[in-house]
Formats: C-alpha cells, structure tokens, sequence
C-alpha cells in the first residue's frame, strides 16, 4: 500500500488527500466461484485510480460491489466514512456514480432528458409538485435544466441537447454516459472502460475529459484495457488478477513488475527442448 | 477499363430514364383523366344511383346531394373526395408534401368508397339491373380518375436486375418483389419540408378548422345507420386520412399544434363539448359517454403502459374497484352501507379505493419484471372479478350482491343539478346520458391533465428511464419500485375516478363487467389494444383508439360472434404494418422505423420538444 488511509471524520467537501472510498477485504463469491478476493482499494479525493487486469479477473464484478448492484460476501465498502448501502440507486445519492461498459443510455430520450433523469437524486419535486405545477416545480425544473446544460457544454454535447440519444455516434453517446453520471453531483466517478471501442484521437479527448473532471474535485476510479491511457492518466494503478490484487503503485512501479508482465504475456519459457 | 465499367453497369442498380407512371399513359392524358374523373364523380353524387329507396340511405333522388328527408350521405362524401381530388391537383400550397400520391389515395378512396356501394346496393337487391345512370356514372368516374391517378408519374424507387443464374423461381419471386417494391413506391411520399410560421391566430384558426372538421366526422360515423354505410365511412376516413397525410397536411397540423398546445386541448375541449348539441335525442350521447369512459381509462392505463412500461393486463379491475366504491356509497338500495354521500365525496371514495387497491397489488407485483408482471396483473384482475362474483352472502361476505350486482343506483345530483332529467340548454335538449358526457367530459380533462403535467415532469422523466433501461435507471439515483409504485397507483386512482361515474351511468355494477377480455369495452384485453392501436405514450392516441375499438364492434352488428376473432386479426395487421400505432409518438415511429432509411442515409434531425404530444 503506497497511500495512508485517513479515515478520520470527513468535511463534506474532502480537501485533497482525503479518502474519498475505502474498500476493505472485498469478496465476492458466485456459489463456488470466488470472482473477487479480499481486495482492498482506497481512493482519495483528487486523485485518479486505475484498475486493470486480464480478462475476467473480476474487474466489473469488484466495481458492482462499489455501486450497490452486488453487495459482497466479505468485506465492507466506505464511501467518506459511512459503509454503502445495498441498493445500487442508495449508492448514487450518497456520492458514487458510474458509467456502464456497455453504454446504457436511455436509448429513446433526448440528450438533455438523460441528463436530467442523472439530476433525479439531487431533485426533489414529486408527484403533487409536477401536478400542481407551482413556482417551485419551475424554478427546480429550470435549475436542473440550466444545470444539465452546463455538463452538456462541459462535454462538448450542448448543440446536440434536443437529439435522441440513440442517434449520436459511438464516442459521443460515451461522452453522454459521463454527463449523466456527473449530473447527480458526486464525489467520486466509477468508469467502466470509457474508451472501449474508441480511435486514437477520441482516447486522447476522453483522456482532457478526465483531467477536467478530477479537476473539478471528483475522484475518478477508471477500469481500462488500453495501457496507454491508464499510464498517462492514473496517479495510481491497480492490477487485479484472477480476483486478486497483484501489485498497486504508480504507473512505472506497476509497468515495471514482472508479475504483472507475466499475467499479462505469461511466464517465459524457460525449458530447452 | 471499359469492360470494367460495363460490368459494373450490370450491377448498379436499375434506374427508370424519365418518371413514369404504374400504367402505361402519357402524363397529359393521365392527368386530364384523374381531374375530369374527379369532376364526374362530384356530379355524380349529385344523381340517383338506384331506383328503389329499398336500399338503405335512399339513393334514388336527383338534385343536391342535403336537405332531403333521408341520409344521402354516400354521396356528400363522394363529393368531398373527388373535390379533394380535384382541389389537391390545383392547388399546390394545400399540399406542401406530395401531390400526386396523395391524389392516388383520394381517387382511391372514391373508388373504393363508391364501388363499395354499388357492389352493396347490386348485392342487397339483386342484381346490377338496380343502378341508375347515376350509379353508372359514378362507377365510371371512379374507375377513370384511379387509373388516371396511377399513370401520373412517380419516383420510381431503386430495383435490382434478375440475375440470369437464379433458378426460375428465384427469378420469379425476385421480379414480384421488384414489383411490390415499385407498387408501395407508387404510394409512397416524401417527407415534407417543415411548415412555415404562420401568424400564431392563423394558425389556431388552421386547428380550430380541423378541430372542427373532426367533431363533423366523428358525428357522421357515430350517427350511421347501417352496416354498409358504417363501412363506407371507415373506408373513406381511412383512405381520406392517407391522402391528407400523404399530401403532407397532417405533419403540418401537428407542427401547428405542437406550438400552441393549450389552445388545442381546449379546442378539443369546446368540440368534444359541442357534440351533444348536434344531436336531436339520446340516442348517441349513451355511444358518446361510453366512448368517454373507455377512453379515459385507456388513458389511465397508458400512464402505467405507455411511460412506465409496466405491462398491466389486470388493469379495468381498478375501474370496478372505483365503480363498486362509488355504488356502495351511492344510497343505492342494494348497497351492503345506507349511505349517500355527495357526489364529490363520492369520486373521492371511488378514487381513493382504486388508490388503495393499487397500491395493495403493485406492492408485491412490482418487484417482478416484464412477462411476469404481465401475468401476474392478469391474475389479480380476475380475483378482483371473482371476489365480486362470490361476495354475495352465501359463499362470502354478504358485500357485492354476488352476479346481481348493486344495482339502481340513482342518478347523480351536483347543486341541484338533476342526471336524471333532460334539461334545455340554448333551447337544446339534453338528456340524461349527454348530462353524463359533460361530466365524464370533465374528467376526461382531468386525467389528460394529469397525464400531461406528470409525464413532463422529473417523475414522468423517471418513468420512462425505468421503461428504457431499469438498472442503468437505478444507477441514476432512480428508486424504481417507488416510482413503478407511483405510477401503478395514479393509474389506478385515474380509473377509479372514471369507475366512478360509470357506476351512476349504467344504473347496475356487476362483476361481469369487468372481465380481460369480452365483446364490449371497457375489458383489460381492449383497454390495452386502445392504448397500442392508437399510440402508446401519446395522449391522442388512446382517445383514438378507445373511439375505434368502441364505435368498430358497435356498429358492425353483423360481425356477431366474430367480433374477437376480427379484433385478433385487426391487432397482427397493426402491428405488422403500423407498430407504432395510429398516432405514433415521435421516439417511437424512429424506433420502429429507422431501419428503413437507405443505408447511409442519416436519420432526419429529430428535435423533440415534449414527453407526450
């Protein structure tokens, strides 16, 4: 462990340094399978953390655990200090928000719509107030609209506000993805291979797009394959393999161990024959 | 190099030299063909068309087509089509879309419309030897101005040559397609350009028109008289409709009253209001009311359908729920409690106990998805009905009266306002169901309202993101069952609130019903095709399709027990040819039809303004 977990009462708004998510012995067994293996990962405040590893080492199943949508067998997840709760919609109102490896927009909305259904948490307005329609349902639905348009700008989407989110291409509906995850205002952002499928040009883009973000104040924990951007990007890194943790440093203590070149290439072949 | 080219020649798709039409006439002729076929068919109408008043409508007068005893309506219809015909040629602002596709529908409305009726009138009396020069006439203008109306030249769309090293069959099925393909081309119109902004009273005087023109059709098919005349209206306002939608009309409407949305719900208001004024009795009002209670359950049920995507097959119990609530307070004789509440005491009872119901079956039925909500919806509306059924003191609690029902159930009385009773407004009679049609009228506002404000709303945004995509909803922030659960309750709260005024309406609630499925609407089977027929998520659409699926088994006697198997046939063929409805939302016409744009073809810059529409 190359950081100092503080986990000491939290202001609401974490000064840098500050544990941000403390995630302590983390297992995850699907009946016999064990897909996660007492991992342990802090994230604080400031600060981008990779986690990468092969195939199938229980990258996706470990980000499940830290969004509510798995809770683990072992181990407990803290998000600035309090446990998360079990329900994954829990776990955005108290800070965490996530995109999907699989894009998952709401496909037949607008772009603005979806930006909107991300204010949901941070909205109050219910059934009466939409009914009745007073000042109030105005002056909140114009805010979370004015709101929506500012992630829209900050992510280059705003022209495109009134199109169905179906019709926009591949990197863009990416982009999108992160807008709506921004738009419930949390503290730390969970991104699930965000360059998957995406050129040269447009990694580069989402990689200025992270900077922005973690300069906003939000911690960003990033799931990749593409090792070029994880090194550029990440303060830290992360290699889990085969559910466990295998190394944790920066970018060259982690390029530079050989275990991790060997999950990834294999053991060299050593015999003579 | 130039075989190269040569062969790819052979390859690239066949493209017709200069536009022709599907039949082989000259464009001048064609033309003069399907204009003076539209002016003879205007005259026409004005002839006798058979010599005997046997056939229903009496048809054998000459003159001008009104102001006679009977109903020659055929022929007003007629003249309005081949006018339509006629006027679409001339006049290029009327249609901003495609003229000439939308002339191949007007003449084939007349056709139809009025080969139709010759077919009837020689069929109902024996024989050809019953037309009159007029029938003749019309039968022959028709003809002409259709085979007129499909040599005008059209767009040929792209076909592929036969390749010679098919076997003949695959030949043979590859020259149908090409023809089928040229066939819909024929019919087929280009997207028109986006209206002008007209003046906004201009404008609202173009919906005021329509609105106007609406409320005149749906008096016409509500007042007709007799199957074949019922059909040839339905004929003639299905292919009139295509040719105004082909002519680009009716995207022009829409944009025009997407702008001024208030003013067309309130238009709508004032038309729908205007409708018992147009009648001399009773008679049609009882259709009128009914129609609005079926549509405004529809409504309800679209709430939870349409937006929250929860697939409730168990839906029209809430509406027994809201009814029997409201009979049991209602002094009825046969109600268990001796209680006469108010009538707004009343709708909140009904209303409430729909609520409670809802929530009591959304509770646990929630938490399952898709298919097995569906199912599970399924059941509850029918314990709802058996419970109803058995409550009768023998088998269970002495409550609903069993099969009897509560019946008499007296007439409403809001400040002295007598249901009962036929009162004269403007020196018009209004009797007891027009009474009820203002009051469901009111309610029908109601629940639009709500529809509206609620889907446009962060709830209504919550709904259709659960619809969508329910985990990366929950993802969001999204509290799924607790939204669901708001949904489901509204819904049921809405169709309590209709349940209660249909209680007062037809005097007796049983728990027949209220069944999923049977002949008569309101049943959850119909409910859920009004929604689907007319368009789910929209508002119009299940008003549409509530008006359809009443008026359709109602008039159309003669279909008699093969009302359900028309209906089954009538839903495959919608949903093979118009998924999206008759009045689609705008999301869903480009989900179901986006795949066939050319490939490369960008889909059209969709700028969505609102949820509903």
């Amino acid at each position: 462990m190359t950081t100092d977990t503080t986990t000491a009462g939290q202001a609401p708004d974490t000064p840098a340094g500050q544990t941000v998510l403390d995630a302590r012995n983390v297992t995850m067994r699907f009946g016999g399978l064990t897909a996660v293996r007492s991992v342990d990962l802090t994230v604080n405040s400031g600060e981008i953390v990779g986690l990468i590893g092969p195939n199938g080492a229980g990258k996706t199943t470990f980000f499940n655990c830290l969004t509510g949508l798995y809770t683990p067998t072992e181990g407990e997840v803290r998000y600035k200090g309090a446990i998360l709760p079990a329900k994954s919609f829990k776990v955005t109102a108290a800070g965490i928000a996530r995109t999907f490896q699989n894009i998952r927009l709401f496909a037949n909305m607008t772009v603005l719509e979806n930006v909107l259904v991300g204010r949901h948490t941070r909205t109050k307005e219910g059934l009466w107030s939409a009914l009745l329609r007073g000042p109030g349902f105005h002056r909140a639905e114009a805010a979370s609209k004015a709101r929506a348009m500012e992630l829209l700008e900050f992510v280059g989407l705003a022209d495109k506000a009134e199109h169905l989110s179906r019709n926009l291409p591949y990197g863009e509906q990416r982009k999108l993805e992160i807008a709506r995850a921004l738009a419930s205002e949390p503290g730390l952002l969970l991104l699930d291979e965000p360059t998957a499928g995406m050129n040269p040009q447009e990694t580069r883009a989402t990689e200025e797009l992270v900077f922005a973000i973690r300069d906003m104040g939000i911690a960003v924990l990033v799931i990749e394959h593409d090792m070029r951007f994880i090194f550029n990007l990440c303060d830290r890194v992360a290699v889990l393999v085969q559910g466990e943790k295998l190394v944790e440093g920066s970018s060259e203590t982690v390029q530079q161990d050989d275990r991790v070149i060997a999950a990834y290439l294999g053991e060299p072949f050593e015999e003579n024959n | 190099m130039t075989t190269h080219t040569t062969a790819a020649d052979h390859t690239r798709p066949h493209k017709e030299d200069a536009p022709t039409g599907l039949l082989p006439i000259p464009t001048g002729p064609a033309r003069a063909m399907a204009t003076g076929g539209g002016a003879l068919t205007v005259i026409s109408a004005f002839l006798a068309w058979t010599w005997t008043a046997a056939f229903p409508g009496d048809l054998t007068v000459y003159g001008y087509p009104g102001g006679l005893p009977a109903r020659p309506h055929h022929r007003a219809l007629t003249t309005l089509l081949g006018l339509a015909s006629y006027g679409i040629k001339g006049l290029r602002a009327l249609t901003p879309g495609n003229a000439d596709a939308a002339l191949r529908y007007a003449a084939l409305a007349a056709f139809t419309t009025a080969w139709y009726t010759l077919l009837a009138i020689s069929t109902d009396l024996g024989g050809l030897a019953n037309l009159e020069p007029g029938g003749w006439v019309a039968a022959i203008a028709t003809l002409t101005a259709l085979t007129g109306a499909l040599a005008l030249p059209f767009n040929r769309p792209q076909t592929y040559p036969v390749d010679p090293e098919d076997t003949g069959w695959e030949q043979t099925r590859h020259r149908l397609r090409n023809g089928l393909t040229v066939f819909k081309g024929a019919f087929a119109a280009d997207t028109p350009p986006p209206p002008r902004t007209l003046p906004s009273y201009i404008e609202i005087l173009i919906i005021v028109a329509a609105l106007a023109t609406g409320l005149l059709v749906f008096t016409y098919g509500i007042g007709t008289e007799y199957d074949e005349l019922f059909i040839g209206f339905l004929i003639s306002v299905a292919f009139g409709f295509a040719a105004l939608a082909k002519a680009g009309l009716v995207a022009h409407l829409s944009a025009y009253t997407a702008r001024h949305r208030n003013t067309t719900l309130l238009g709508a208001f004032l038309a729908a209001a205007a409708f018992p004024f147009t009648q001399s009795d009773d008679q049609y009002a009882t259709i009128g009311v009914y129609i609005l209670i079926f549509a405004t359950v529809a409504l309800g049920l679209n709430i939870v359908v349409g937006l929250a995507g929860l697939l409730d097959l168990g839906y029209v119990a809430f509406l027994g729920v809201g009814a029997y609530a409201a009979s049991m307070v209602s002094g009825s004789p046969a109600s268990p409690f001796d209680i006469h509440l108010p009538f707004w005491a009343a709708i909140l009872v009904g209303a409430g106990a729909s609520l409670i119901f809802g929530v009591l079956i959304g509770a646990p039925t929630l938490r399952l998805r898709g298919d097995y909500l569906a199912i599970v919806t399924l059941g509850f509306g029918e314990i709802f009905r058996l419970v109803a059924m058995n409550s009768d003191g023998a088998s269970g609690p002495d409550i609903t009266n069993g099969s009897n029902g509560i019946s008499s159930i007296p007439n409403l009385k809001i400040l002295g306002f007598d249901f009962g009773l036929e009162h004269s407004i403007l020196g018009f009679p209004i009797g007891r169901f027009a009474n009820y049609f203002f009051l469901m009228l009111l309610i029908t506002l109601i629940v639009v309202l709500v529809f509206r404000r609620s889907g446009d709303s962060r709830i209504g945004r919550a709904w259709v993101a659960i619809r969508e995509d329910e985990t990366a909803a929950l993802a969001m922030g999204i509290n799924g069952f607790r939204v669901k659960l708001i949904a489901f309750a509204l819904g049921a709260a809405l169709a309590g609130l209709a349940g209660t005024v249909q209680a007062h309406v037809t005097y007796t609630v049983t728990p027949e019903q209220y069944q999923f499925a049977n002949t008569v609407p309101p049943n959850s089977a119909f409910l859920l095709a009004a929604v689907v027929l007319g368009g789910m998520g929209t508002i119009s659409g299940p008003l549409v399709g509530a008006a359809l699926l009443y008026l359709i088994p109602n008039k159309l006697a003669f279909l008699g027990d093969y009302q359900l198997f028309a209906f089954g046939l009538a839903l495959v063929l919608l949903m093979r040819f118009r998924p999206e409805g008759l009045i689609p939302n705008r999301r869903r016409q480009l989900e179901f039809h986006e795949a066939e744009l050319e490939p490369g073809e960008t889909p059209p810059p969709t700028v969505l303004s609102k949820t509903g529409a």
